[in-house]
């Protein structure tokens, strides 16, 4: 059952650390929403594997909180973005492209 | 302990290491995939398949079926929620340009591409209708001129 343990709490673990470093390094807002998205999921997993290892029921009520909490943040987040620039100055044409325009412009330059 | 205590742990322990697996992999495909889509992608595998696998391994493990039924709870909330978290992200970043069009083998939603980007900054409001992006930008920094110039 140890090695159980360590496997999965490694596991989720790891995957925890990757999807915090995407949230860190992501270039766009929208990166960062779909890495905290996952991170929730995984924060999720978490609590069900502590439930399921330990045979403890009182974690439970919280995983409902947990993902009504994810899909509520994603959503409007993403709806935030989709609306963010309305009022902005000159109709956001100051802000410039988005990182992965310019990663693309810069792919067919080298084509 | 009897052997059906057994088969039943055995079960649950296998059903939760490959849930486990299932968010390594997703952080590992987050840090290495290039843009919005393909981030997401590996992003919702453990948002249905992973937590649906713990899920199952929990509603063996606990006893009585309060438990068991919340857990369904949160496994049918995920399989509500996901399609439609996943499709407001990915229609936000396609109209923000968040999206490698380059790796793209079918582009469906693609107009005709000088038009569009030539016009289209990848910063237009979310509802602006994709068919003429000439126009809609025009109206667009009408209305936002007007109000302005009348005030000043």
């Amino acid at each position: 059952m140890t090695v159980v343990y360590w496997l999965a709490y490694g596991m989720l673990g790891g995957g925890a650390m990757l999807a915090l470093v995407r949230l860190g390094r992501g270039p766009s807002l929208l990166d960062r929403v779909v890495a905290t998205d996952t991170l929730l999921v995984i924060i999720a997993a978490g609590l069900a594997v502590h439930a399921a290892l330990e045979r403890d029921p009182t974690v439970v009520p919280v995983l409902v909180v947990v993902s009504l909490l994810a899909f509520v943040g994603s959503v409007s987040v993403a709806r935030y973005i989709g609306g963010m620039l309305l009022s902005s100055a000159d109709d956001g044409q100051d802000v410039g492209l988005p990182e992965a325009a310019e990663e693309a412009r810069a792919a067919e330059v080298d084509r | 302990m009897s052997v059906l205590e057994v088969v039943g742990d055995v079960v649950a322990v296998v059903l939760l290491l490959l849930g486990a697996l299932l968010c390594l992999t997703a952080g590992i495909g987050l840090v290495r995939f290039p843009d919005v889509l393909t981030r997401m992608h590996a992003g919702t595998k453990p948002q249905v398949l992973g937590v649906l696998l713990i899920m199952v391994a929990g509603a063996i493990r606990l006893q009585g079926w309060s438990a068991t039924w919340m857990l369904l709870l949160v496994a049918v909330f995920q399989l509500l929620t996901a399609p439609v978290s996943a499709h407001m992200i990915s229609r936000v970043a396609y109209r923000r340009r968040h999206v490698r069009r380059d790796l793209l083998l079918v582009d469906e939603l693609r107009a005709d591409d000088e038009l569009r980007d030539r016009v289209y900054r990848g910063d237009e409001p979310a509802d602006a209708p994709p068919g003429e992006p000439g126009q809609t930008l025009a109206e667009r920094s009408g209305e936002n001129r007007n109000p302005r110039d009348e005030r000043g």
